[in-house]
Formats: structure tokens, C-alpha cells, sequence
């Protein structure tokens, strides 16, 4: 396991101290270690695992939001995800969605190629580009105090909600969920009760 | 649109008669009647994309929610949504597009032509479903019948709404007209 940065936090930790809370939350988790963490400390039918379209789980996290606007909906996914979709980041801050938290598990690297630098190891600030989006609250979190006083911020106040989580950069076993996408898709459906007959 | 058709209105109505809820845009000239037809609409919910793929997403996810959606945008946004069309063909989402064209006909700008000429190829291509509304007469029953595709049988439709039908962009020093 090599680590690559000075993070105490570790990814899958952060994941399981957040979904253990999650009530009737939905889930949304973007392409790669972000949807193995999520497998690998939830198998629950409403959560959507991507394992492509990278750059789309805050959008798809956007559409899920405003059809379930009595559900809170977390995007989970990482910083190599999140800025390819950023441009999603105005969007969901444009559309006030109120029910939508957006958490970013930020080891600064691209994990699933060789752990290459992102942007977030540079001079990008995902915090304060939320929040000049129009998110009503964004935080940064670096420790286990913060990470515990965000967890009722994603749950319980009103949104959008980003909340950065600086993770470290870590290589952990992989736990991967289906991979069939039609399924994935017909068992979220089932399990909110809204698939069609 | 000065000299354009009012195609809008009947999409509207065939877009509200088939329970689409949520739709996603892009802005276009081409566009804007049937954009604040749906913006009116209070059960509707209208989402402002920063770019094309987007919509794609939101659509996956409005699905996922339960409700059916529509994406709306200009020919020249169909090149930003190849990578997330994988989304919607990986895993059968229902997908509903109204492209408003442009580089098709009677063009000023040689810059709208790269996908103006190839957007309905580029979809077909990419697995989509292209029908061609050319005649404004038809344009509930088209986009009636997209939808219904779409949504029934968990295809991706584009409607590729022809410049003879919204009009021709006029531009000259003066200012743009429509």
C-alpha cells in the first residue's frame, strides 16, 4: 500500500462513517475508487455505482434530486471525477437543489491510472469554486473533528451542500460492485418504487 | 424567429401529454418558445446546463428517480455528449433530445458545418435513434412519437429540428436577427 500524501484520513473509513448514517438517503457514486468504497461498505440497492461516464455523477445526482425532492441525495466521488464534470458544479448551483449534498473524497491524485497528480494537488480549490456556484455550504474537511461535524451539514441543512474531503492517497483492495449497468439501474428503481410495470 | 415556424407550441404539448417532467438545456434562438413554454410550467422543472453532456446525466438521473425528462440543445452541443451517451446505452436508459439545428441550410457561419452536417450521423453512430422534423405541421406528432419510443422502449431518440422549420439566423454588422 503506498501513500502518497499527508492525509490521516483514509478513503474507505470516511465512506462508512458517512453511510452509516445515511437513513433513506440515495446514493450516487462516481467511476472508480469512489464507487469501490461505496461497494465495499454498503450493498444497497439504492445506490448507483458508475463504472464510466466520467465526469457525470454530480449530473445524474442533480436529475435524482429534483424527481426525489423528499429524498437527500449524496454524490460520492473523487477530484479526478468531479473536474471533468465542473461546469455540472454552476448547474446544480443554479438550480437550488435543496435536497443534494456533493462529497468529494479528494486524494489529490488519479487513482485508477497510476496515481497521477490532479488539480487539487495544484492550485485548484473545489471549496471555493462551490461555493462561488452558488452552493450554500461548502467546507473542507481534514480531519476526523471536521469530517464528524459535516455529517449532519450533508444530511439535515439545506443545499446544495459541497463538502471536500482530503483523503489519503491510498491504494486499497478493491471491492467492486455489479458492473451490468441495466441492473444496477431496474434494482435502484425497484427498490425506490418507481419501477413501471 | 422572425421568419421561423412556431414549432414549439406542438412539442410542448406532445412533450407535457407524455409526462415529461424534468428538461435539461442549452439555450438556442432556435429553441425559446418551447424553453418558456416549459419554464411556465410549474410541474415542470427546467435545469440550465453549463454544457450538453450534462443533460445526459441529468436524464439518467431524473430516470433513476422516476420521473421522464427531455434534453434540449443546438446541433453544435452534440459532440459534448458522446462520452455520457455510454451512460445512457450501458445501462438502458430512456433518453428523449430536441436538437435545434444549425449548419444545415442557408448557413452564414462555416463554423456551425462540422456538426450541423454530421450531428445526425455522429447520434446514429453512437447508437441513437435520429428522426428529422422538417415540416412544422408534424411537430407534436414527432416529438409524440420520439417520446413514446424513448420511454417504451428504453431507447435514446434525437429529434433534429431542421432549419426550414425554425428559421434562418440572419447576422450582419448591424446586430443578429433571427
Amino acid at each position: 500500500m503506498t501513500d502518497f500524501s499527508k492525509s490521516a484520513l483514509s478513503r474507505r473509513d470516511v465512506v462508512q462513517e458517512i453511510l452509516c448514517r445515511r437513513g433513506d438517503a440515495l446514493v450516487v457514486a462516481g467511476l472508480g475508487s469512489s464507487a469501490w468504497d461505496c461497494a465495499a461498505v454498503s450493498d444497497c440497492a439504492l445506490d448507483f455505482l458508475l463504472w464510466g461516464a466520467m465526469g457525470s455523477a454530480a449530473a445524474i445526482g442533480l436529475g435524482l434530486a429534483q424527481a426525489q425532492p423528499n429524498r437527500r441525495v449524496l454524490v460520492i466521488t473523487g477530484d479526478g471525477e468531479i473536474v471533468m464534470g465542473l461546469g455540472s458544479l454552476a448547474s446544480i448551483g443554479g438550480a437550488r437543489v435543496g435536497n443534494f449534498a456533493l462529497i468529494v473524497l479528494d486524494n489529490e491524485h488519479y487513482g485508477e491510472t497510476g496515481m497521477q497528480p490532479s488539480h487539487t494537488s495544484g492550485l485548484l480549490d473545489l471549496v471555493g469554486l462551490a461555493r462561488s456556484c452558488g452552493f450554500t455550504q461548502a467546507q473542507e474537511v481534514t480531519d476526523i473533528n471536521l469530517l464528524q461535524q459535516s455529517i449532519p451539514i450533508i444530511y439535515d441543512e439545506p443545499g446544495p451542500i459541497a463538502i471536500n474531503i482530503k483523503v489519503k492517497a491510498e491504494e486499497i483492495s478493491r471491492v467492486l460492485p455489479p458492473r451490468d449497468g441495466v441492473y444496477l439501474k431496474n434494482r435502484f428503481r425497484s427498490a425506490l418504487g418507481v419501477e413501471e410495470v | 424567429m422572425g421568419e421561423g415556424l412556431d414549432w414549439g407550441s406542438g412539442a410542448y404539448e406532445a412533450l407535457v401529454k407524455c409526462g415529461v417532467r424534468q428538461i435539461a438545456y442549452v439555450p438556442d434562438a432556435g429553441l425559446s418558445n418551447l424553453l418558456n413554454l416549459c419554464k411556465q410550467n410549474k410541474e415542470m422543472t427546467s435545469t440550465l446546463l453549463s454544457s450538453e453532456e450534462e443533460g445526459i446525466a441529468v436524464a439518467a438521473g431524473a430516470w433513476l428517480g422516476g420521473e421522464r425528462s427531455a434534453v434540449l440543445m443546438q446541433s453544435s452541443g452534440v459532440g459534448n455528449c458522446m462520452n455520457a451517451l455510454s451512460l445512457i446505452h450501458s445501462c438502458r436508459f430512456p433518453l428523449l433530445m430536441v436538437i435545434t439545428m444549425r449548419g444545415e441550410w442557408r448557413e452564414f457561419n462555416p463554423w456551425q458545418l462540422p456538426m450541423g452536417q454530421n450531428a445526425g450521423g455522429y447520434l446514429q453512430r453512437s447508437g441513437c435513434i435520429v428522426h428529422r422534423l422538417i415540416d412544422v405541421d408534424d411537430s407534436a406528432e414527432t416529438i409524440a412519437g420520439s417520446a413514446a419510443l424513448a420511454f417504451e422502449t428504453m431507447s435514446a431518440v434525437a429529434v433534429l429540428v431542421s432549419q426550414k422549420v425554425i428559421g434562418v439566423k440572419h447576422f450582419t454588422k448591424e446586430g443578429i436577427f433571427d
